[in-house]
């Protein structure tokens, strides 16, 4: 899929073939638009929040704030916003892992077994999305209410004791993370469950394999590229999210996020720039050993 | 380890190089500029004299409509009569949404001394305080404004962040209580039982607005919300903390706690006087309650900013809504607590009903239970604002 394509084709320096000059131009011009989107909307960006996460953390809104390359900073905000930090980062690994588990199912049974119904079943893994983010976030919000007929089921079946309560638990949360990013796990898994030659699988059977194995052995390891995508477009916005905890949880629940967002608000610049930043380095890295382990190379 | 080739110093390490000393050369240019501003350095010139014109910039729902539209636009029957009266157009636009959200609109305008393209517009204490200390308002001239200083209700007088009124003029008010559902729960008295009542367990929220909330918890641990130290602000914190985690708060909202209390996912919680108004008029099961302990007392205040060039004819408008007939009208529409003393009795002929209504003409035994939060220096707001967010991070 495309982010695993992208990431492995940045991670190694692409080597200029050694055209002639006329072709070479060509291919800067036709670099060009991108190029420039990119330095405007990525690079100025990004150095801005870099600079900014290294401003002067006394500094303020009304006296200014002036580079004083504090990289003092990020211990400091660590030290405060370590449990935020590391929930974030566990609430997108259950989240992942939820994921996984209702999308790998339901992206084998569209890909292997859908048949005429594969494009319905498609176009309604994707129909969510025609309604904003907040709105289906707000939704889950009346689904999970406290006199509702989701938690008056549970306490029915005695599953959820007469106090119990959904809204404002990090079941909540979690269950609301799952559900808002599902489709990006479902469709890279679809997009590699349905390149798979059937051949194969016929040849395992064909080689005195049982179902089981001719899974294990053929159809997992070739949809590995699904699954590698489908996490990664899953755990990365899912790490930085803060409208799930926002609305369906509490203070107990709080993301990075939230506390981001919160910091922007009051002006204090450095101390969520230093945050962001935090947490983009610690998601590429994480990133990273995933890929690596992973082995991407040879399954992309 | 895999073998790698001896670095060469060839063009892409050039390269490379450069590309670093130019990206620190560029985070070292960074930096924000102050953003304070001052009367002698940023000086702004009045035309009313000449332009009949007014841009006043309010909050949704904060101005008396009426039911007929006039040529397909909605009248707004007050300000219609003053435009009449005074001869002075007005552009109004209901776009400020959220205090924070309105700064950020015009920060970049008013931290460089350019014109906002307002003349007036509506905010909330905290943030016309933090305005002022930025000097980004123009002194009001009180021989302008009669009305005011003669109907400006008492205790609305000289917040401690603007003692004598010179940049700010209340547009409404607006109690911040307890509010609670009775289909859920019993009447709640008082902010300790608020914080510290079993039963409600997991089914109240507090504003996340610092100074609200910490006002409550500074009066729960005898203090004075409007006057304390550093000591009692750690007593306060604490209180916060252990109610935080047993679990009895359940979150800190904006306004949309208005929804979980209708709802009755919440059984009660901290809320604003005019939004629990226009929730009783749905829904008679929500209360409104002066707590024991008393509570706090905001405004939302009229401002005019740096550059603004009409000046004089804001400060017409502000005064012709301080004549208290006008101001009775208007206060009929929007429920909020009318600032305007002599309104009470011009109420009686437009809706008697709402005369006795103390959330919109708040008796004087209500009034003296009231109090605002203590001013703060920019390095004090920090502080707090940081111990408040870490407490509430459970």
């Amino acid at each position: 899929m495309s982010a695993v394509g992208q990431l492995s084709a940045a991670s190694q320096t692409p080597a200029p073939p050694p055209p002639r000059s006329g072709r070479r131009l060509t291919a800067y011009l036709l670099l060009l638009p991108g190029g420039l989107w990119l330095l405007l909307f990525f690079v100025v960006p990004l150095v801005s929040l870099l600079a900014a996460s290294l401003y002067d953390p006394n500094g303020s809104i009304e006296d200014g704030f002036s580079m004083t390359w504090s990289f003092g900073n990020f211990a400091d905000t660590m030290a405060d916003y370590a449990r935020p930090f590391g929930r974030s980062l566990w609430y997108a690994l259950l989240t992942t892992a939820f994921c996984l588990l209702l999308g790998y199912p339901l992206a084998y049974a569209i890909a292997m077994k859908a048949g005429r119904w594969k494009n319905l079943m498609l176009a309604l893994v994707i129909a969510p999305f025609f309604t904003s983010f907040l709105i289906r976030t707000l939704s889950w919000k009346l689904l999970l209410s406290d006199n509702g007929f989701v938690v008056d089921a549970l306490k029915w079946l005695h599953i959820l004791g007469p106090d119990g309560r959904l809204l404002a638990t990090t079941a909540a949360v979690v269950t609301g993370l799952t559900y808002n990013f599902l489709p990006f796990m479902v469709l890279p898994l679809y997009a590699s469950l349905e390149k798979i030659d059937r051949r194969l699988i016929e040849a395992g059977g064909d080689l005195f394999a049982g179902p089981l194995t001719t899974f294990r052995v053929v159809t997992l390891p070739l949809s590995m590229p699904g699954v590698v995508a489908g996490t990664l477009l899953t755990f990365i916005p899912a790490a930085g999210d803060y409208i799930n905890a926002q609305l369906l949880g509490t203070p107990k629940q709080r993301m990075i996020g939230n506390d981001i967002q919160r910091l922007f608000s009051a002006g204090a610049y450095p101390t969520a720039a230093a945050l962001s930043v935090t947490l983009m380095a610690a998601i590429v890295v994480l990133v990273l050993i995933y890929v690596r382990r992973a082995g991407t190379d040879d399954l992309v | 380890m895999r073998p790698r080739r001896t670095p060469v110093l060839g063009r892409r390490a050039v390269l490379r190089g450069l590309g670093l000393g130019l990206g620190a050369g560029a985070l070292a240019a960074c930096g924000i500029p102050p953003a304070r501003q001052s009367a002698d350095k940023c000086i702004s010139t009045d035309q009313s004299g000449t332009q009949k014109l007014l841009n006043f910039s309010n909050w949704p729902s904060y101005m008396d409509e009426s039911e007929e539209k006039v040529n397909g636009k909605t009248a707004l029957p007050t300000l219609d009569a003053f435009q009449k009266q005074s001869g002075i157009r007005v552009t109004y636009t209901a776009d400020v949404n959220d205090n924070s959200e309105f700064y950020a609109k015009v920060r970049d305008q008013l931290g460089t001394c350019q014109p906002s393209g307002r003349d007036i517009f509506v905010l909330t204490d905290w943030m016309a305080a933090r305005m002022v200390s930025l000097g980004w308002l123009q002194k009001l001239d009180h021989a302008a404004v009669p009305n005011v200083d003669k109907y400006l209700l008492e205790q609305l007088k000289s917040p401690t962040w603007d003692p004598n009124r010179d940049y700010s003029v209340p547009w409404q008010s607006g109690l911040t209580g307890i509010a609670y559902n009775a289909k859920v729960t019993g009447e709640i008295g008082s902010w300790a039982d608020l914080v510290g009542k079993s039963e409600l367990k997991g089914r109240v929220t507090l504003l996340s607005e610092m100074p609200d909330t910490m006002a409550i918890m500074l009066r729960l641990v005898g203090a004075d919300p409007g006057k304390f130290n550093d000591a009692e602000w750690s007593k306060a914190l604490e209180k916060l903390e252990s109610s935080v985690g047993s679990g009895q708060i359940r979150r800190f909202t904006g306004n949309d706690y208005v929804q979980d209390l209708n709802d009755g996912n919440i059984a009660a919680c901290m809320a604003w006087s005019g939004d629990v108004l226009a929730l009783q008029a749905d829904n008679a099961d929500i209360k409104f309650v002066v707590p024991e302990e008393g509570l706090n007392l905001w405004s939302d205040n009229m401002l005019v900013p740096n550059k603004a060039t009409h000046k004089a004819n804001a400060e017409a408008l502000m005064n012709y809504y301080y004549d208290p007939e006008v101001a009775a009208e208007l206060a009929a529409w929007v429920n909020y607590i009318c600032p305007v003393e002599g309104a009470r009795q011009a109420m009686e002929k437009i809706d008697p009903e709402l005369v006795d209504n103390p959330l919109v003409f708040p008796d004087q035994a209500m009034l003296s239970k009231t109090s605002s939060f203590m001013p703060l220096d920019t390095a004090k707001a920090k502080l707090y604002e940081t111990d408040f967010n870490l407490a509430i991070g459970g």
